[in-house]
């Protein structure tokens, strides 16, 4: 287990580094106009390109029916989200779909 | 008195960033656990599973990692992906860099620690809020303590409970409902709808790219799909 701990420990040191970098490098540089407009849509573009994937794919090939419990309750989650603007309300009716989908509520 | 009123002052910024976290936690915490049950079941002892969520601190890289354990990975290829999965932190970095300026090397340190998906949404909120104050930064602390304790007890459960959680429940899900309740809410106009569907568009296409370099081409393309539709 020697080699775990050697890829924790540099994965840890590299993504504290990531974390830290610009908070640093920009100590002194104002970034121009364009970037700061660009770093708007930074969340938005990174965190949907987490979350299409892992709706649609299933074991690496797409599953556009409505018999992909995580396509279902995904989009639940997200018809929410955008109703509501509540975190609880939009993660609470995902999970209770998906559990539900998958049969493990009775 | 001053000082008095100063010290209100930061323990109200830190409890709010402590409530606006809270909500979160509710995916946040089962994505701990089964990280948890699944670091245990790869064959990483409990104390290297945890020891991981304190110096990582990044969950669905943590979450890959431990799959390439058991899929018996070489370790630079490990440290290879976990390292492009958390690149995007240097964009979260660089976009709250512009916040943080003023504070001390100390409170640098310890942000930067503290900075992840979860926290760097609800504490840029704050500081995009109009209603200004000088200590908005012991909001993004509230918020990433919350965060930070969530993903430590989480894990801790996960470990203790083991094969009690069968990782065939999929509650990994709960990442992405995390990440949706997040994202929805700030697609407010026109550019972020076509910034976040053309980034996931793009990560869906380059799904079978090496070391997860898909999803760097998908943030490229979102970001710059925003800016142009911002011209239209």
């Amino acid at each position: 287990m020697s080699a775990i701990w050697l890829v924790m420990v540099a994965l840890g040191l590299l993504t504290y580094l990531t974390r830290l970098s610009f908070v640093l490098l920009l100590e002194r540089w104002q970034p121009p106009e364009l970037v700061r407009r660009a770093l708007r849509y930074v969340p938005l573009a990174v965190l949907t390109a987490i979350i299409l994937p892992d709706l649609l794919l299933v074991d690496g090939s797409l599953q556009l029916s409505l018999g992909n419990p995580r396509l279902l309750a995904g989009l639940a989650a997200i018809l929410v989200a955008w109703r509501t603007k509540s975190a609880l309300w939009s993660i609470g009716v995902g999970m209770a779909l998906f559990l539900l989908l998958n049969g493990f509520l009775p | 008195m001053l000082n008095q009123r100063n010290a209100i002052a930061k323990r109200t910024e830190f409890l709010n960033g402590l409530r606006a976290e809270l909500p979160i936690l509710l995916g946040v915490a089962p994505f701990g656990m089964i990280y948890g049950v699944l670091a245990v079941a790869a064959g990483l002892s409990p104390w290297d599973a945890q020891a991981m969520s304190a110096v990582v601190f990044a969950g669905s890289s943590q979450f890959m990692l431990v799959q390439l354990v058991s899929l018996g990975t070489p370790a630079l290829i490990m440290l290879l992906t976990g390292f492009v999965i958390n690149l995007r932190h240097a964009l979260y970095s660089a976009s709250i860099a512009q916040y943080t300026r003023p504070l001390s090397p100390l409170w640098k340190a310890l942000l930067g620690y503290l900075l992840t998906d979860e926290a760097y949404v609800v504490a840029v909120l704050r500081y995009q809020d109009r209603q200004s104050s000088p200590y908005k930064h012991w909001y993004f602390l509230g918020a990433g303590f919350t965060l930070w304790t969530c993903w430590q007890l989480s894990t801790a459960a996960g470990i203790f409970l083991g094969a009690q959680v069968p990782a065939g429940w999929g509650l990994d899900f709960t990442l992405s409902l995390t990440f949706i309740a997040l994202v929805v809410p700030a697609i407010n106009d026109r550019p972020a709808l076509f910034s976040a569907l053309s980034a996931g568009a793009t990560a869906l296409l380059a799904r079978d790219l090496p070391y997860k370099l898909g999803l760097l081409a998908a943030a490229l393309v979102g970001i710059l799909v925003g800016l142009w539709s911002e011209r239209r």
